[in-house]
């Protein structure tokens, strides 16, 4: 209880702050679809090929769009000198990561809920199966882990834009190799079923890594 | 502890070199000398490869080469651990340096690799688990190196990148599984000796193991080198800074 409580606050902080601002959900959600759209046509996506281009179109709107969502949502704490507000307020660090993982989560989660929709009807594939749902949750759920470690050091440095996809994106590859075979297996229907049943424990398990590891290393070297 | 060491460096950096050798100027003659011995051994001794011919000789540069640069993440990884625990800029600068230094050796590992897949796999990339690991850790520690000069508190920037080199390090053998099982599914369009280390003759093992000792000696030059050389840059821009402060009290 004594560490959800201030989890629970931070993320209801966030919330509120995006609930009267809405400035990175819909920022990010405008990008997404774009790069759908420049997809479409860079790729000249025909019926035949759905299946094979459609996994790797969501996934870098996914991706692109979540980086854009996450590196705001430190930009935003570091403005006003939030950041520092948190670190001194008696919280734990790994508290803070949470929170801040947690809300990134749901933002991406908010993003892609509207993302995937318009995927699916400017691409023609059933969006809402069982398999597909649970690789967009447990890749999200790595993604805002990595990216909420690597936007709170972007963050700090010049040119952070840049900085946050080039620490991330190498990083995260296994959890986007994953998402893209499900999401291939899902879209596609094929029998490839094994792709399926190696592919989302194995999303579970890099989850769970980085979980350990994030959270330890955030609450190192995040100082003063 | 940093204006210390700076300034130690900075008096006794030049005659270091030329004065008395030196651990530097030993290692430096040393390994210039096996580095010319290995030069003979590759190209005049070492047996032709009865089906890949002369091509086949930059394995005794590709493979030492790519050893060390994991040798190089390795000591990131370590030194990393160490300044975290124990904050001291010695470990940092260990890793910092070996950073530096490994990002070359994997670009040369990848170039090498490129210019032997060509004639041997006929293709000059693939996309099949070590190349592609490669080229990851290539992009982790250049992003690495970005993460480094775009800091601007050198303190913060250090923590980071300890940091980086720890997340980065562990990374590495998921990213080779993960590519593994992804590779298994698509089947490599490559046909061809992908098991490069399948038979070798004694010679050419003796020449491959000597090349790689020589290899490591000169990743052990270049680490101190450039771990010299950063300590002179440091206490350069500590006696600007000094001298600046004095030039700015005098006016």
């Amino acid at each position: 209880m004594r560490f959800i409580r201030p989890i629970a606050a931070l993320v209801w902080k966030d919330l509120l702050l995006e609930l009267r601002s809405r400035d990175i959900v819909v920022s990010a959600l405008v990008f997404g679809f774009l790069v759908v759209v420049v997809f479409n046509f860079a790729l000249k996506v025909t019926p035949q090929r759905v299946a094979e281009l459609a996994p790797g179109i969501l996934w870098v709107a996914f991706a692109f769009a979540g980086v854009l969502a996450m590196s705001r949502a430190f930009v935003r704490e570091r403005e006003q000198g939030g950041l520092e507000g948190l670190l001194l307020s008696p919280v734990s660090r790994d508290a803070i990561f949470l929170g801040k993982a947690l809300v990134s989560f749901l933002f991406m989660l908010v993003i892609e809920a509207a993302l995937l929709p318009v995927l699916a009807v400017l691409l023609n594939f059933t969006a809402f199966t069982f398999t597909l749902l649970a690789a967009i949750l447990l890749a999200t759920l790595g993604f805002a882990i990595v990216g909420t470690l690597f936007s709170a050091i972007a963050v700090q440095t010049r040119s952070r834009e840049v900085m946050l996809p080039v620490l991330f994106f190498p990083i995260i590859l296994p959890v986007l190799i994953g998402a893209v075979e499900v999401s291939g297996a899902a879209i596609g229907g094929g029998p490839e079923t094994g792709v399926v049943t190696r592919w989302l424990p194995l999303l579970a398990v890099f989850d769970a890594v980085f979980l350990v590891i994030c959270p330890w290393i955030f609450s190192i070297i995040v100082e003063e | 502890m940093a204006s210390g060491q700076g300034t130690a460096a900075s008096s006794s950096g030049n005659t270091a070199f030329f004065g008395f050798p030196g651990l530097q100027g030993i290692l430096l003659v040393v390994t210039a000398v096996l580095m010319l011995v290995d030069l003979y051994l590759i190209f005049l001794v070492a047996p032709t490869d009865a089906v890949l011919g002369h091509v086949q000789r930059i394995f005794y540069f590709h493979v030492p080469i790519a050893i060390v640069s994991f040798v190089a993440f390795f000591v990131v990884f370590v030194a990393s651990i160490g300044y975290l625990v124990t904050r001291k800029s010695g470990w940092d600068s260990v890793a910092h340096a070996a950073a530096e230094v490994g990002v070359v050796f994997v670009s040369l590992a990848l170039l090498t690799g490129i210019v032997w897949a060509r004639p041997v796999w006929n293709v000059w990339w693939t996309w099949e688990p070590r190349l592609t690991t490669t080229l990851i850790l290539w992009l982790i520690y250049v992003a690495y190196l970005m993460l480094r000069s775009y800091v601007p508190n050198k303190s913060q920037g250090a923590l980071y990148a300890a940091g980086l080199g720890i997340i980065g390090f562990i990374d590495v053998p998921i990213v080779y599984y993960s590519v593994q099982w992804w590779r298994s599914i698509h089947p490599s369009a490559v046909v061809g000796p992908l098991a490069d280390a399948g038979a070798l003759e004694p010679v050419m093992q003796y020449v491959l193991f000597y090349s790689m000792a020589v290899f490591l000696l000169l990743f052990l030059y270049l680490l101190l080198e450039r771990m010299r050389l950063r300590n002179i840059e440091d206490g350069l821009s500590l006696l600007r800074f000094s001298q600046r402060l004095k030039q700015s009290n005098m006016d």
